[in-house]
């Protein structure tokens, strides 16, 4: 029996399996899943798990994290069939009575283990022009009222983390769709009240591989861990085509 | 001095018109429109007077022998094949890989709408309520006949 000392302010640990979805390029083996049982602490999340399997039982998994506090956007993955943050889920959240799956991100190309190569994903970035175009010289700030900034604030807290593209069952087979997280982009700059080029974008996005093709299946809104309403977004863009202005 | 800074890329120049738009358009307003008109052909047919047990060849016939009736099954006809084949155009290209695959089954798509419309519209405009040597009591009460 646990002694009081022990009790007081203890944090419980329990040991889960983790089974983490593994290919190395060099070994010319499909893909497969590897198994590893981890003691972890009730405030560890998937991402101290998944530090525990590297440092100390195979330091050959490989996956990607900067910050581990859910703002770099680095190591979004599909974590028991959901995309998300392996920094910002618990571990105790999850069913622990259950195994938990850990896999890339679907509809980009795998690299090595959790690791995708994000340069589809980074050019429809680029594509809708993400950055201020304005004629007028930079000598002064350009003001906004709170309530033309409210247009577009949910829009600018996207981290370009990837799980709301790649969660997209239209991305999954038509990597030429701009994706979600594009669109959420372009609508930061279409809305916002002090940028000129609203057209353009709207332009850029009026094509065969643009806002037409969402589905409003809304994975894109459930996967995000920014929380932003991404297929409301969508569909405010679709409005904004259909005006032919913001 | 100051620095002029170019706009690092010029706008895309306006493309010719993008179907997807209007396809997508079409879509919502078809929508609309056929909720109204599909329940009320079953209400018409289904719920008025006699209801199911008056639906035979006379009912039909002097349906159609109505020209407010043939617009109403005309417009039900293509906007409900139009509306089907494209949705299902777009789940062909949602989940096709291959470019020839896809061609083939759109284009098988668009031809069999395009037959069904054809047949669908000539038999609503060319329907004979009264052919000749049918039976009297089958036929409408219109129908010299009877």
């Amino acid at each position: 029996m646990a002694t009081e000392f022990e009790e007081l302010g203890a944090v419980p640990s329990f040991t889960v399996t983790l089974f983490v979805r593994r290919f190395n390029p060099e070994d010319g083996q499909e893909a497969r899943w590897q198994d590893f049982d981890v003691e972890v602490h009730g405030t560890d999340r998937v991402l101290d798990a998944l530090h525990k399997i590297k440092w100390e039982m195979d330091g050959s998994l490989t996956f990607r994290r900067s910050c581990a506090h859910g703002v770099c956007g680095s190591d979004a993955m599909r974590i028991n069939g959901r995309n998300r943050l392996a920094c910002k889920t618990l571990v105790k959240d999850l069913d622990i009575t259950q195994p938990i799956y850990v896999e890339p991100i679907k509809g980009l190309a795998v690299e090595k283990d959790l690791v995708v190569d994000m340069n589809p994903f980074y050019q429809a970035y680029r594509d809708i022009k993400p950055f201020l175009i304005a004629s007028d010289k930079p000598e002064k700030e350009r003001l906004q009222s709170a309530a033309q900034h409210s247009k577009f604030e949910d829009t600018t807290k996207c981290i370009l983390c990837a799980a709301c593209t790649t969660s997209c069952p239209v991305f999954w087979t038509d990597g030429q769709y701009f994706g979600p997280a594009a669109i959420v982009n372009a609508h930061r700059f279409i809305f916002d009240s002090r940028d000129e080029a609203a057209e353009v974008r709207i332009d850029i996005l009026n094509d065969k591989e643009g806002v037409w093709r969402c589905r409003t299946t809304f994975n894109c809104t459930e996967a995000c861990p920014r929380g932003i309403e991404v297929t409301k977004a969508i569909a405010e863009v679709k409005q904004a085509i259909l005006r032919g202005k913001p | 001095m100051s620095i002029v800074i170019e706009q690092p890329r010029s706008p895309r120049s306006r493309k010719s018109a993008n179907w997807e738009k209007y396809g997508w358009l079409y879509m919502r307003a078809s929508g609309v429109v056929l909720i109204f008109l599909i329940f009320g052909h079953l209400f018409t047919n289904l719920f008025l007077g006699e209801g199911i047990k008056a639906i035979d060849f006379a009912f039909v016939g002097g349906k159609w022998s109505d020209p407010f009736w043939q617009v109403w099954d005309l417009l039900m006809l293509w906007l409900a094949l139009i509306h089907g084949t494209n949705g299902m155009r777009t789940i062909v290209n949602d989940y096709t890989e291959r470019e020839a695959v896809r061609k083939t089954l759109v284009w098988s798509l668009w031809s069999i709408c395009a037959v069904l419309i054809v047949l669908g519209t000539l038999v609503v405009f060319t329907f004979d309520p009264c052919p000749a040597g049918a039976a009297a009591e089958l036929l409408p009460s219109f129908c010299p006949a009877k």
